[in-house]
Order: C-alpha cells, then sequence, then structure tokens
C-alpha cells in the first residue's frame, strides 16, 4: 500500500483509486473533502451559528452537526448561559438531533465514540482542537475553528491540505503500571510541541496490539500536543469489538501504508518507557517521575478531561487510591468523562472508593482542564492534573504551575501530597 | 499597504496566552481584544494601535482551536501577524476570517521590538523601515489566495469560488 491510513480515507471519501491517489493526493496539496460529522461545543458553536445566519445560507444536511455543550456548564455565570441558550434554540430550529445538553452530555471526545457518532472510516472536523481523538477508531479527524464548522453547515465541505506523515512503529509490551498517557507524553517529549506541525502522526507495529482502545484515544487526544493534523491507529479487531457496542457494525480493516509513504519512521520500545510526567509551562517538556529528585508538593489534582476521563482511567486511579486517603492539603477532583462512564464507575465500586478517600466527584465537564469552572487554581499553586495542556495560566492564575501526568501517577501523587509514581507509592 | 510598529513575541505562543480561556463566554472582537496577551503582556492592550504589526517566533497560535483568539488580535487594530511558523488550526482560523499571516523566519531574526515595518500583502515582501531592510515572505498557494480575495471562506463559498 503506497498511502498512508489518512491517505487511504481520504481516496475512499474522493472515490480515487489507490493509484489515483497516489497521483492526485500528494502532500501539501489542496482539496474538497465531504465531512461526515462537523462537531462543535459551547464555546466554538455559538461562532459557527452567528456566522451562519449572517450567510444568509440553508442548513446542508442537520444529520451531519453534532453540538455537545461541555466547556462551562452546567453553566458557570449568565454569559456562558445565553452561549447555550443560542445553541439550543438553533438546534431546535433547525432539526438538529445530535445535540447534547446538560443531563444526556459529556465531554465531547469522550461522548461521541460512546454514542457511536464517531466511527471508523469516517471524516470528523471539529471546532475543538482535540478532534484528534477520533483517530483511535481509524478515523481522520481534526481540529478547525468555527467558521469552517459554519462553512461545513453551508455547503457539507472542509478545505483541506493533504499533510504528509510520520510512521511510529511501536515495538515491544508495555509494562503494566504505563498507560496511553505516558507512551505519548513521551513521544511529544521525544518531537516537541512542533515536531509534527501539519502532519498525521500513524500508528503501527506490533505494539498496538497491547493498547486498550482507551489508550489509543488518549494517545491520539494529545497528537495536536506536538502540532499534528491529526493521529491515527489501525482498524483491528480491538476497534470492531469497540463499534459493535457503540453502534452495532463493524468496518473494514485499516492498516499502514509502506515506509515509503511517509516522510520519517520512529520506532517506539513500548517495553522502555516509564511514569511521565510533563513540567511547566508546555507539554513537550517531560521527565520520568521517578527520576525527578527534587519535591513538587501539591496543591491539587484533577483525574478527567477528554484525555482522562475514561472507564479505564478512572480504574487506575482507583486502583491506587483502594484502602488509601488522599493528602488532606491536596483537593482532589474527579470527572467522569461522560454520564455512562460515571455510572459504570459508580457500579464498579469506584466512585465510593473515591469518595471515601477524599476526593470530590463532578458532573461532566471540561471545567478545570481550560481554567473554565470546577476548579480554578490560584496564583502560587501547583497542580498534578491528567489533562493535556499546561500553558501559562491555563488552569487558573498566570503564576499556577501545571504538570500533565497519568491518572495512575496523579492519584499517587493527591495520596503522598507531592508527585509520585504508583510504583514509588508502593515502595 | 500595511505600516505600523512591531510587538515582538517568542516560539510557541499558545492560544491560552493570546485570550485566556475565561474570557470566551463572548465573542466580541473589542471585548476579546481587551485581554489580548493580558496574561504574558498586560500592557500590550493599552499600548499597541490600530495598524501595529505582530512579530514572532515558530509555532504561533498552538494549542486550542478557539477563533477567539485571531478575533482577538484582529479587534486590537493588528491586521497582519509575520511568524517563524504557525500553527495549523490558527493558520486556517486566520485564514478564513480575514486576519493576513505571513511566515518569514528571516523577517522574524530582522526585526525587533518597535521597529517600523511594513507589509505588502499581496507580495509577501516585508521592509524594516527603521533598519531598512526587506525580506520576501511565503506567498500563499492559488486555492487560498482565493479564499483571501473574496473576502473570507464564507463569501468564497457564496461566490461558488472553491
Amino acid at each position: 500500500m503506497k498511502l498512508t491510513m489518512t491517505g487511504q480515507i481520504l481516496a475512499r471519501k474522493l472515490g480515487l483509486s489507490e493509484e489515483q491517489a497516489t497521483a492526485q493526493l500528494q502532500s501539501g496539496s489542496l482539496t474538497l473533502v465531504q465531512v461526515d460529522t462537523a462537531l462543535s461545543n459551547d464555546v466554538t458553536a455559538p461562532v459557527a451559528i452567528d456566522v451562519f445566519n449572517k450567510s444568509g445560507c440553508s442548513l446542508c444536511n442537520p444529520d451531519c452537526v453534532t453540538f455537545v455543550m461541555d466547556h462551562f456548564t452546567p453553566n458557570r455565570d449568565i454569559k456562558t448561559a445565553e452561549l447555550c441558550k443560542t445553541v439550543r434554540e438553533f438546534s431546535h430550529e433547525h432539526g438538529v438531533n445530535n445535540f447534547f445538553d446538560v443531563g444526556e452530555m459529556g465531554i465531547e471526545h469522550a461522548l461521541l465514540p460512546e454514542k457511536g457518532i464517531a466511527k471508523p472510516w469516517n471524516v470528523i472536523i471539529g471546532a475543538d482542537s482535540h478532534t484528534c481523538t477520533y483517530g483511535a477508531l481509524g478515523a481522520f479527524s481534526t481540529g478547525v475553528g468555527s467558521t469552517d464548522i459554519a462553512a461545513i453547515m453551508m455547503s457539507g465541505k472542509v478545505w483541506l491540505k493533504i499533510p504528509s506523515a510520520i510512521k511510529f512503529k511501536l515495538v515491544g509490551k508495555p509494562s503494566e503500571d504505563i498507560s496511553g498517557k505516558d507512551i505519548i507524553l513521551h513521544i511529544i517529549g521525544l518531537i516537541g510541541v512542533d515536531g509534527a506541525l501539519y502532519k498525521s502522526i500513524e500508528f503501527d507495529g506490533e505494539g498496538v496490539q497491547y493498547l486498550t482502545m482507551d489508550d489509543r484515544f488518549t494517545i491520539c487526544n494529545m497528537a495536536i500536543e506536538c502540532g499534528a493534523k491529526n493521529g491515527i491507529f489501525p482498524v483491528d479487531d480491538l476497534t470492531n469489538e469497540y463499534t459493535m457496542e457503540s453502534c452495532g457494525m463493524t468496518f473494514d480493516k485499516l492498516s499502514c501504508g509502506d515506509d515509503d509513504a511517509y516522510e520519517q519512521v520512529i520506532t517506539i520500545d513500548l517495553s522502555a518507557i516509564r511514569p511521565t510526567v510533563s513540567f511547566p509551562h508546555l507539554p513537550s517538556n517531560t521527565r520520568v517521575v521517578e527520576e525527578v529528585q527534587e519535591q513538587i508538593k501539591v496543591d491539587q489534582v484533577v483525574i478527567g478531561s477528554c484525555t482522562n476521563g475514561r472507564l479505564s482511567d478512572l480504574r487506575a486511579a482507583a486502583k491506587v487510591l483502594e484502602g488509601r486517603h488522599v493528602a488532606a492539603a491536596v483537593r482532589t477532583i474527579i470527572i467522569p468523562g461522560t454520564n455512562k462512564i460515571y455510572l459504570e464507575a459508580l457500579k464498579a465500586g469506584y466512585i465510593e472508593t473515591f469518595i471515601k478517600g477524599g476526593c470530590v466527584v463532578s458532573t461532566p465537564t471540561c471545567g478545570p482542564c481550560l481554567g473554565g469552572h470546577m476548579g480554578i487554581l490560584a496564583s502560587g499553586e501547583v497542580a498534578v492534573t491528567t489533562t493535556n495542556r499546561n500553558f501559562i495560566g491555563r488552569m487558573g492564575a498566570k503564576d499556577s504551575y501545571i504538570y500533565l501526568a497519568s491518572p495512575a501517577t496523579a492519584m499517587a501523587t493527591a495520596i503522598a501530597g507531592k508527585l509520585t509514581s504508583a510504583k514509588q507509592l508502593e515502595d | 499597504m500595511i505600516q505600523g510598529k512591531v510587538f515582538k513575541f517568542g516560539d510557541d505562543i499558545d492560544t491560552d496566552v493570546i485570550i485566556p480561556a475565561t474570557y470566551l463566554n463572548t465573542f466580541d472582537e473589542k471585548e476579546l481584544a481587551k485581554h489580548c496577551m493580558e496574561y504574558t503582556n498586560p500592557e500590550f492592550y493599552s499600548q499597541v494601535k490600530v495598524g501595529d504589526i505582530m512579530v514572532a517566533g515558530r509555532n504561533f497560535g498552538c494549542g486550542s482551536s478557539r477563533e477567539h483568539a485571531p478575533i482577538a488580535i484582529k479587534g486590537c487594530g493588528v491586521p497582519v501577524v509575520i511568524a517563524k511558523s504557525f500553527a495549523r488550526i490558527f493558520y486556517r482560523n486566520a485564514i478564513n476570517i480575514g486576519l493576513y499571516i505571513i511566515e518569514c523566519p528571516q523577517a522574524v531574526d530582522g526585526i525587533e521590538q518597535g521597529d517600523e515595518v511594513s507589509v505588502d500583502v499581496n507580495t509577501g515582501v516585508i521592509t524594516n523601515i527603521t533598519k531598512h531592510t526587506t525580506f520576501q515572505g511565503q506567498a500563499f498557494p492559488q486555492f487560498i489566495q482565493n479564499i483571501i480575495e473574496c473576502g473570507g471562506l464564507i463569501n468564497a463559498i457564496k461566490q461558488n469560488k472553491l
């Protein structure tokens, strides 16, 4: 196969054979592609709706549009309530069925796969930078802005530059205490925050079989943090097992192209990766937790977000906490990604473990990840969090400090009161 | 022709720095402008004048997809950003809303804070009037020039020019 996975999906959408696509879809060329799902949220949808309304055009296809009210919900203030009201009224007026409001909503990138809206081989375009998450299912998905969403609402199509690609060959089996978060932080540390700028990052190799769907979601979610246009995994038996549950369908297998279809091939030995943490103020500022000599005392721990609010993330955190209590000085906030995840965590006993262990459990929301609400940092405070960005002021005060880590590391840290891996806590 | 005073920034200026998320409860460009670069350069809004130019290093606009970031910059009256490179979502957002962006690493290295600079957006020629130097920025591909010439993405679609 001469095409990357991204190339194969775009070729199928454009009705091109492998030969035609190899000739026509040169990286750097620009093309218009039909979109399966156009996603936006309570921050970006109101802007898209405003642009769309001013265009005077009619809605191309209501079934292609999905709105999720997740960033500032349940609403923080009157202005954010007005933004949600705009989207709610637009959805009712235009017959947009995929409108997810408080009660039914979850964090968008946890919700769309769960609801079966995000599917393999789809082209999914979202006015949210972490739209790249759905590459875990073998979809082409990428983040854009609100005007792009308005354009899709008008025309059903998006303009795209065909990306060049980096193949990551995953070899070896990760240790039991390693999650998708450690793997993607390791990769971002390796190539930098613009290491894959404008490019696809595609995952291949025997190591893929050891990664759960939740690991793959976490890895693709953070593709944007190394500048990538999209991250993508093959469609394999595990993918089809997942989609049988989410939408009752299975899909054609999708595999990486030959090495020469890629600009670069990088081998990652999963067995060598140790729990990893990103120091302030860039996700690429990574270190192995067990090699950090200085004491990093923390004020707050957050376990949740579109990166790490899934059931296996809560399981990993609950396993570390079981029979223990978080340190008195650490405010520990648990945010299940969706109501379904919340309910499953409740049935599995994780929620009871969290509450007895001194944590607070929140409704699904993006909330503190972007400094919206539900856990804002004060001046000088330190957080260890499972979210995706540790930029200046991202979670609150401009002189607060954010460390990114896996759910297991975050919970071990909450218990110890200082940056600690789960293994160090056991020792 | 655009001409103005330069405000210079470093590498990896992210959208949380350009416009902190706590202010995303509006998309009014004048409101957003008041908080542009507030956390790292609190004096920026009070000092920047209509027509002034932002110059930055690599990966400008990395992070979130918020169109509020280029809107806030435009709201400050800044017509063009020159950088060594742009993060891809910021790149398309700027084009789509009609904020000029030019990639030109040499110009970034040859321009300092406070320099008087002019930009010809049609040719991509950047002139540092203070230092008497000129640079050739990267021109847009024809496809994107069509969008800009139509006055943005929405007009391009309405005029069937894509």
